[in-house]
């Protein structure tokens, strides 16, 4: 408990810090002006996000093969949170491309990949809500998120082939090149801040998930041993 | 022939003898075909340029579409008498069964492919003959990834709730790449071009198929087993 | 044959199995009687390594099977409330796949011995779609016999027989257990042929309550014991 809100407070430190690096800090970009900052926002929340989707992989491989519910409740807690984040991602970059394209949506490949990604996961978290036995839950996903993350590379290859096919000139990304070492900077303190703010919504959720499972355990053996002295009276 | 290739073997035969006998799904699926080109023809007519244009996209939305229904659907027949459970009696390597399911899919998906293909080759002047040989290479590595995955999550879903819609919500953003892939092939195929000029998009789709089923093979186990 | 230990099981909040522990060996049979819900089903399928338990030990003809199912599976054969029968398929092309499934050999001449053994040769090439409750039990039977189950466990199965196929099921049973097999019928109607039973357990409110031979048990000491259990209607008291 105590370890847990430790790392919030270093989130928080971290998130403020990376404000004012993004905001104070790194020099106003010359071409797209202010609005290239909220890259300190998209960056790391794209990155925290194919971080939460590799602790999926762990998490669903990790339970087929031991079948403790540890690593299933890792499973599901990342990738809850990792749709959060890659939600992120998208808002922020469909809001950094209204001022810069002048529409809320292109097709470029991160978008497209990222969109995609989104669609993979929230399909996992809603076979989740369906499958109603716990353990068949847990089996059916982690055969889902093992798939969806061995899938992100070929998503992004693919995705990436076709955009070059029909626009092979366009700028993809918020970030400028070359990329001037202010800019690194405060790219790499938020990167820090959302990873330490991931961390944190993890172990929290985590421990949501166990408390949970203990409460279910614990009236499931009262009702138990409830039934068993019953019946000893009725002998 | 192994254990393993025969257990294989006699799902495939099974499922084919009751398709045959029972002439559920082959039949409503062809005709879904048909139906799915008065639509294409409906929404995107009737200038005709624009749909020959269009075909390649088309022909995969319509085998998807078909997926849809067609794969998702292949566990579902287990579920009479308990068949399923029985599935899960039987000793040794679950993933024989997967293969069976899967050969099974596939011979579906052709015949619909089959079809569609013919059908418009004579409704829309697609020289489809020509190009045999190229043109069958991209349909056979597209569907072989739609059919791998399409029957890992159709035996994923069998069991679960409001299955009609989680299948498609599954299965849609994991083949993407295929769609993607198999799209760019079949438009090369088309147009006469010769494949190895499609060469990256090739080696997407064939390294895609042997990702898809080395994984429907090692995770099919988890789906039948307690 | 069939060794448990301290089975426990429980669904989300309910706690359906509770330190149940059974030993049934070699060339017997064991009767599993209980009220409705009282977790036979569940304890089946945890025998029939269909089920994982919450914890506990299960030994199925020598294999661990909760660390080998797969294994163990070789050795059982189930008849539970699903046929497992293929209605488009007929009696032949139904016993053709399961054998093929557990591994046998499918050759005509072989189910065909099969189908004569349980009376069905008759309707061999029939659609199964138009058999009774009473040949698909048998035919079911059918499939246990082409295979190597050595184990036999069965969930309910007089259901639905008429007398002459409650006394054939009992024979069967009888010479099952004289081939060497082990055998556990659940049912929750204890009036229906239980001949073949050398051990009773009674199984209430996910304990085992009662577990001794019964072979000189009359029906009205079975019956007494029961009410005595339960509520007289299969109820918990």
């Amino acid at each position: 408990m105590n370890a847990t809100r430790i790392l919030g407070w270093l989130a928080a430190a971290g998130l403020v810090a990376g404000l004012a690096a993004g905001f104070g800090y790194a020099p106003r970009e010359a071409v797209q002006g202010n609005v290239q900052r909220i890259m300190y926002l998209h960056v790391p929340a794209v990155l925290t996000a194919y971080l939460a989707f590799g602790l999926v992989l762990v998490g669903s491989v990790g339970y087929l093969a031991t079948r403790r519910p540890g690593w299933d409740r890792l499973a599901a807690a990342a990738a809850e949170i990792g749709v959060l984040f890659t939600g992120v991602t998208i808002a922020s970059g469909s809001i950094w491309g209204k001022p810069t394209w002048g529409v809320w949506w292109t097709w470029d490949a991160r978008l497209t990949s990222t969109a995609v990604l989104f669609c993979v996961y929230v399909g996992y978290l809603l076979l989740r809500a369906m499958a109603e036995d716990p353990e068949a839950r847990a089996r059916y996903a982690a055969v889902v998120g093992i798939l969806g993350a061995v899938n992100i590379p070929i998503v992004h290859f693919s995705v990436k082939w076709w955009r070059a096919l029909h626009q092979p000139s366009t700028i993809l990304g918020p970030e400028p090149s070359p990329i001037a070492q202010p800019i690194l900077t405060a790219l790499a303190v938020n990167a820090v801040g959302f990873g330490l703010l991931f961390l944190y919504f993890l172990a929290r959720r985590i421990e949501i998930a166990r408390l949970e499972e203990d409460r279910d355990h614990r009236s499931a053996l009262s009702f138990g041993s409830g039934a068993g002295r019953l019946e000893e009276e009725a002998r | 022939m192994s254990a393993y290739a025969r257990r294989a073997w006699i799902v495939l035969w099974k499922d084919l003898l009751t398709e045959r006998r029972s002439k559920d799904s082959l039949n409503a699926l062809l005709f879904f075909s048909l139906l799915l080109l008065f639509l294409f023809e409906f929404a995107l007519g009737p200038d005709r340029e624009r749909i020959r244009a269009a075909l390649p996209g088309l022909f995969w939305l319509g085998f998807i579409l078909a997926g849809l229904l067609g794969l998702g659907r292949t566990f579902v027949v287990e579920r009479e008498n308990d068949c399923w459970e029985g599935l899960r009696l039987t000793p040794g390597d679950k993933s024989a069964v997967y293969l069976g399911k899967l050969a099974g899919n596939l011979v579906l998906m052709a015949a619909v492919e089959v079809v569609l293909l013919a059908l418009s080759s004579l409704l829309y002047d697609v020289p489809v003959f020509a190009v045999a040989g190229p043109l069958a290479v991209a349909l056979a590595l597209g569907t072989l990834g739609v059919a791998a995955v399409g029957t890992l999550f159709g035996a994923l879903t069998a069991q679960v709730r409001a299955r009609e819609v989680l299948f498609p919500v599954l299965l849609l953003p994991a083949i993407v790449p295929l769609l993607l892939a198999a799209v760019s092939l079949t438009r090369a195929a088309l147009a006469g071009e010769p494949l190895r000029e499609a060469g990256a998009w090739l080696e997407l789709l064939a390294a895609a198929d042997v990702v898809y089923v080395v994984v429907g093979l090692l995770t099919f186990e988890f789906i039948l087993d307690a | 044959m069939i060794s448990a230990r301290l089975l426990r099981r429980s669904f989300g909040r309910a706690c359906v199995l509770e330190d149940v522990s059974l030993e049934v060996g070699a060339g017997s049979c064991l009767a599993l009687l209980g009220p409705n819900g009282a977790g036979k089903t569940t304890l089946l399928r945890i025998l029939a390594t269909l089920l994982r338990p919450s914890s506990g030990q299960l030994t199925v003809a020598g294999v661990d099977a909760l660390r080998e199912p797969a294994l163990a599976r070789v050795a059982i054969g189930v008849v539970a409330h699903g046929s497992y029968l293929y209605e488009e398929l007929s009696a032949l092309e139904n016993l053709r796949f399961w054998t093929v499934m557990h591994g046998g050999d499918a050759s005509p001449a072989r189910l065909r011995a099969a189908l004569v053994q349980v009376e069905l040769d008759g309707s061999a090439s029939e659609r199964v779609r138009t058999f009774s409750a009473g040949m698909k039990r048998r035919l079911a039977l059918a499939r246990v016999v082409l295979g190597s189950a050595r184990v036999l466990l069965l969930d309910e199965p007089f259901t639905g027989l008429d007398q002459q196929g409650r006394k054939w099921l009992n024979d069967f049973l009888i010479a099952f257990k004289a081939g060497g097999g082990a055998v556990v019928v659940a049912t929750h109607s204890f009036a229906t042929g239980l001949d073949a039973a050398d051990r009773l357990a009674i199984l209430a409110g996910g304990r085992i309550a009662v577990d001794r031979p019964c072979a000189n048990l009359s029906w009205e000491e079975i019956r007494r014991l029961y009410a005595s259990l339960t509520d007289g209607d299969g109820s918990l008291a």
